[in-house]
């Protein structure tokens, strides 16, 4: 993605670095990464051609086999199958002449499922040629289709989404949408120091936004106090978890914000590479990405001696993921970006130690970054003035679902999910979903929980890494655990066995209890069997992949009950006879 | 490198610094299970999680941590033994491991691993995923069914000019580790055979390799961490309280080994007779039952429905139901059919194969034939089984042992040479 200026300051990069800009530029141009594209990619950098096959198979937007002229990724979250996934489906079968997973016979449109694009305020959603389409319905895709046809670009005729921003702070209180110029934090590192830097974010008490909520200065302490060159910063923008798009919507709408806070991160631990893993499913992002970059470049906010701070040269370039969820995860990531299959490491080292290609990196998400160059721009005190004391600050939900106002909701910690359910038009609320599939769901008997980073103890309060999913009483819970369970078994790496086999498991579990077969065992066997996922399992992907189904069946009584039959005397098992036989009946003459 | 002292269960033992944990524990004689870990590999692989412990109050695998002053590790609280156990039980309902028809059997890391941990069943469903059996490759066949994907392969096998040949594919459940034909060609015998001997599992064969050494010389034959128990015989229970009980028996879908197995009591059958009277059964040739019985044992899963059938009447009639062999427990040989749709199955059998006649164009089906089900189910997924026999066949010691502590309820004390079946 880089242009040739960033190039030459890249030194450092192996060839192999650059497979995956490689490898896209091969599905782009072929629509699918051919035989002999990977012949000529392993002469190229002394590898088997198993091992490029390797890397192409792990992504799902790479395609082995040609993927259509148009290639069309229909978004299959739980929002969008709520929202009408199945008819979508429908027409654009009927539209392309493609059936789900293929391309048509005469190769014009592949059509493919997806999950969550990041667009949830707008679904059902869709990405053609990886530019958006929004808000679908049948007249609307026949019209895409025939545009299509008649030779149109999806480049074209694609919607810009809209941003969505339906919620910030009352009497100029927002952190994140505060007026900005560029390079007004920037302006603020000569006069604060390294040190100054990380006092203030101490001070604010920020925490990674990226779920795992680790004290941001902490991070870059440590990276700081390694003595190994070069360093990196690298922005996590692979917001991958299903109902989360506060990440697009800060790159779109605040990119100069989350830019200025790698840099002070650059400043403040010594890097001098920087890099955004932007996932694939944003690429139409990619180009104001890079302008704003050139933009900080003609500053003076990029390249040597960066605001005329003698010695501190930093440059950043982009790279694009490829449709892989696990690639959040930051070991997962850092493998990505050297070339490889997207498998988290096991965790000897942190990142901070040794990350990027060995090399001291700080990971943070988009969110983080621009609340770094928020509370530079404004100083600790003024940021401290927001949420509550021990958990000060603001923070950007998504939401989505049954609610009459999806979008972003900028909230000050400290909020209860019933003020913020109020702001966003909660229909009937029933089954919220908090952080994800990943994270935790929660009945509407707890909305007097605050969202905030206290009292976490005892279902007190509860965090939100960003995704707020609201689920209306007339939804079915085995539903939703199925969409998320058939999330969690594609999207495992599939590099450790709890995870790899254990997703696969619980799903047919699930499918027990979707076919009215389970009983008490079932129930009991879900539990243990989840929290075997949990122990064992490597990353918190397979840590955190039964989270939702452990704490639906403790939480959902009244829905559950009755669903699990009682095992106390039945010696003869719930089997279903008709489902066993309906082979073998298509053979009666 | 200095020495430091570390804790395993609250024990302190010694080792060197930066000692693999795997390799202190074991040079201190603990025995940790491990599968994907490999001397040589650095950094350890960590896929298989059966080393989990807890290292220093977090649940983490064993290989990937080093000792240091201080370390403490709880390697056997009740939780860590049956976790590692279930990790190994995910790996056999993961893949489809036919130990009876396999190469590596004897040789095996994962059957060694069972046969430690004591598993007689898996707890979990069996997938019956549809695996590859890759032929194509010069020298090897990849035998992705008995694959665990514990990446030593794809570590260790590199051609001399450093290329790798094995590579893992896809991902999440799809996951399969991919051979490079040109470089797999370009291996030396030395390297392929190597390849072969590295895979903890019977993946990957060398064509013509394989079965290197005899019974009783493999690598597993006589290697155990467990105790040997003490051998029992077959005694008669004690005459003091002795009442004559009543079996019966039934094979559903397997091939009567258990039976025959039961018969290899030899003369001791004569003792058997004295102490229980056979109802519905085989042996027996009765073909209803015509009182209630004592115990049940079932050979064979359910293949159709009138197997299911007679399962239910068996426990309808059976205080106790015992099922025996690996057909009962899980489906076993005939299992073999769960990965291919049943459809393929008939038609292959009934209408393309090389016996069939020209043009036929009838899979049979009559109201009075029991209907095929569409894969092979185990009991247990019919009907509440009380206890499982594992083996394939069980011997015939096993099974009346079995049969007796459950009459009598004697003392049940089971032979690690008698549990080995391979
Ligand atoms: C499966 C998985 C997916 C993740 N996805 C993301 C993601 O999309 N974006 C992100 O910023 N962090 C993600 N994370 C968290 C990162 O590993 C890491 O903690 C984060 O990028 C650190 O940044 P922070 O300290 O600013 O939060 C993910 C973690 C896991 C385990
Ligand atoms: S937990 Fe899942 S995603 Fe994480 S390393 Fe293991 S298989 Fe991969
Ligand atoms: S690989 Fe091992 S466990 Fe699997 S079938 Fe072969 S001997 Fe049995
Ligand atoms: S083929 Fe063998 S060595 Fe390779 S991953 Fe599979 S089990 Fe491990
Ligand atoms: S031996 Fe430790 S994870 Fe496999």
């Amino acid at each position: 993605m880089s242009t040739d200026v960033h190039q030459n300051f890249f030194v450092v990069d192996p060839e192999r670095s650059q497979l995956l800009s490689a490898l896209w530029q091969h599905q782009l141009q072929d629509r699918h990464i051919s035989r002999e594209a990977i012949k000529r990619l392993a002469e190229k950098y002394q590898l088997s051609e198993i091992e490029i096959e390797g890397v192409v198979s792990f992504y799902h937007f790479f395609h082995l086999k040609p993927a259509g002229k148009h290639t069309i990724y229909l978004n299959k979250s739980i929002t969008a199958e709520l929202k009408g996934f199945e008819r979508i489906r429908e027409t654009f079968e009927r539209e392309t002449g493609a059936r789900l997973g293929f391309t048509d016979p005469s190769g014009t449109f592949g059509l493919f499922a997806t999950p969550c694009i990041g667009l949830s305020d707008h679904e059902p959603a869709a990405l053609i040629d990886f530019y958006p389409f929004t808000n679908l319905n049948a007249l609307k895709v026949k019209d895409i289709i025939n545009k299509l046809k008649e030779g149109n670009s999806a480049a074209e005729i694609c919607d810009i989404p809209q941003e969505n921003i339906r919620y910030t702070p009352a009497n100029n209180r927002t952190i994140f949408f505060a007026p900005y110029t560029r390079g007004e934090a920037i302006a603020k590192l000569a006069t604060l120091k390294q040190d100054g830097v990380l006092e203030q974010l101490k001070r604010s008490e920020l925490s990674g936004r990226g779920g795992a909520f680790f004290p941001t200065w902490k991070k870059w302490d440590t990276c700081r106090s390694y003595a190994t060159s070069p360093k990196f910063i690298i922005c996590n923008a692979d917001e991958g978890e299903p109902g989360t798009f506060k990440d697009r919507v800060l790159l779109s709408n605040q990119p100069g914000s989350v830019i200025e806070g790698m840099i002070a991160a650059a400043y403040t631990v010594g890097a001098s590479y920087g890099m955004i893993y932007l996932r694939g499913e944003y690429r139409w992002l990619a180009k104001k990405l890079e302008e704003e970059i050139e933009a900080f470049h003609a500053q003076g906010l990029l390249g040597k001696s960066i605001a005329g701070i003698e010695g501190f040269d930093f440059d950043i370039r982009l790279e694009l993921g490829a449709g892989a969820y696990v690639c959040g995860e930051e070991t997962a990531l850092l493998e990505s970006m050297e070339g490889k299959r997207g498998e988290p490491r096991t965790k000897w080292f942190y990142p901070v130690e040794k990350g990027y290609l060995q090399l001291p990196t700080v990971v943070n998400n988009v969110e983080t970054f621009a609340a770094v160059s928020r509370i530079l721009q404004l100083g600790a005190d003024e940021y401290l003035k927001r949420g509550i004391p021990g958990s000060p600050g603001t923070k950007l939900i998504s939401i989505s679902g049954d609610c009459e106002r999806p979008g972003i909701y900028e909230i000050e910690w400290g909020l209860t999910i019933a003020e913020l359910l109020e702001l966003c038009g909660g229909k009937d609320p029933y089954f919220i979903q908090v952080s994800g599939p990943s994270g935790e769901p929660i009945s509407i008997k707890e909305k007097f929980r605050r969202i905030s980073m206290l009292d976490l103890k005892d279902q007190k309060d509860i965090r939100c890494g960003g995704s707020f999913m609201i689920f209306n009483s007339e939804r079915d819970i085995v539903h939703i655990l199925m969409n998320f369970s058939e999330f969690f078994k594609h999207e495992s790496c599939g590099v450790c066995t709890p995870c790899r086999a254990g997703n696969f498991i619980i799903q047919r579990k699930l499918e027990r209890l979707q076919n009215g077969l389970a009983d008490m065992n079932d129930l009991k066997e879900l539990k243990s069997w989840g929290n075997l996922m949990k122990t064992t399992s490597r990353c918190g992907l397979g840590k955190t992949a039964t989270n939702s189904i452990i704490q639906s069946l403790e939480k959902f009584d009244d829905y559950f009950t009755g669903r699990f039959a009682k095992t106390d005397n039945s010696i003869i098992r719930k089997f279903n006879h008709q489902l066993a036989v309906a082979d073998y009946e298509r053979y009666k003459p | 490198m200095a020495t430091c002292s570390f804790w395993i269960d609250g024990k302190k033992y010694e080792a060197e610094e930066g000692t693999n944990l795997i390799d202190a524990a074991k040079e201190n004689g603990v025995f940790i299970p491990s599968l994907c870990y490999f001397r040589h590999i650095d950094p350890p692989l960590g896929t298989c999680r059966t080393c989990t412990c807890k290292i220093n109050g977090r649940n983490d695998p064993a290989c990937t941590a080093y000792i240091h002053e201080g370390l403490q590790v709880e390697v056997n609280t009740p939780e860590l033994v049956d976790m590692r156990k279930a990790l190994v039980e995910m790996m056999f309902s993961e893949g489809n491991h036919f130990c009876p028809a396999c190469e590596k059997s004897g040789n095996c890391n994962l059957q060694h691993m069972g046969y430690e941990l004591g598993i007689s069943v898996t707890r979990f469903p069996h997938l019956f995923k549809d695996h590859l059996i890759d032929y194509q490759p010069k020298r090897m066949i990849m035998e992705h069914n008995r694959c665990i994907k514990c990446k030593r392969c794809i570590e260790e096998v590199l051609t001399t000019d450093e290329k790798r040949v094995f590579m893992s594919l896809n991902r999440g459940n799809e996951t399969m580790i991919g051979i490079d034909y040109e470089q797999e060609a370009r291996l030396t015998d030395e390297q392929a055979v190597n390849a072969m001997n590295i895979c903890p599992t019977g993946a990957i064969i060398v064509r013509g390799k394989s079965m290197a050494k005899p019974f009783g010389e493999r690598a597993f034959d006589m290697v155990s961490a467990q105790k040997q128990f003490k051998h029992n015989i077959l005694e008669k229970p004690n005459k003091g309280n002795f009442e004559k009980k009543t079996i019966a028996t039934v094979s559903l879908a397997g091939c009567f080994g258990c039976h025959m197995s039961m018969l290899d009591i030899d003369e001791e059958i004569m003792d058997i007779a004295e102490l229980v009277s056979f109802n519905k059964s085989p042996l027996t040739d009765i073909k209803n039952f015509t009182q209630r019985c004592h115990l049940g044992i079932v050979e064979g899963g359910c293949c159709n429905t009138e197997n299911i059938e007679t399962l239910k009447k068996f426990r309808e009639m059976c205080d106790i139901l015992v099922v025996m062999g690996e057909c009962a427990v899980w489906g076993g040989l005939p299992a073999m059919r769960n990965t291919i749709p049943l459809g393929e199955c008939l038609e292959e059998a009934y209408l393309n194969c090389v016996t069939s006649e020209q043009g036929e164009n009838t899979v049979p089906y009559h109201e009075d034939l029991p209907k095929i089900l569409d894969r092979i189910y185990s009991c247990n997924e019919i009907v509440k089984v009380d206890y499982m026999i594992p083996g394939c066949p069980p011997t015939a010691t096993h099974i009346w042992k079995v049969v007796k502590s459950l009459l009598w309820g004697e003392d049940y004390s089971l032979l690690y040479s008698e549990f080995k079946y391979d």
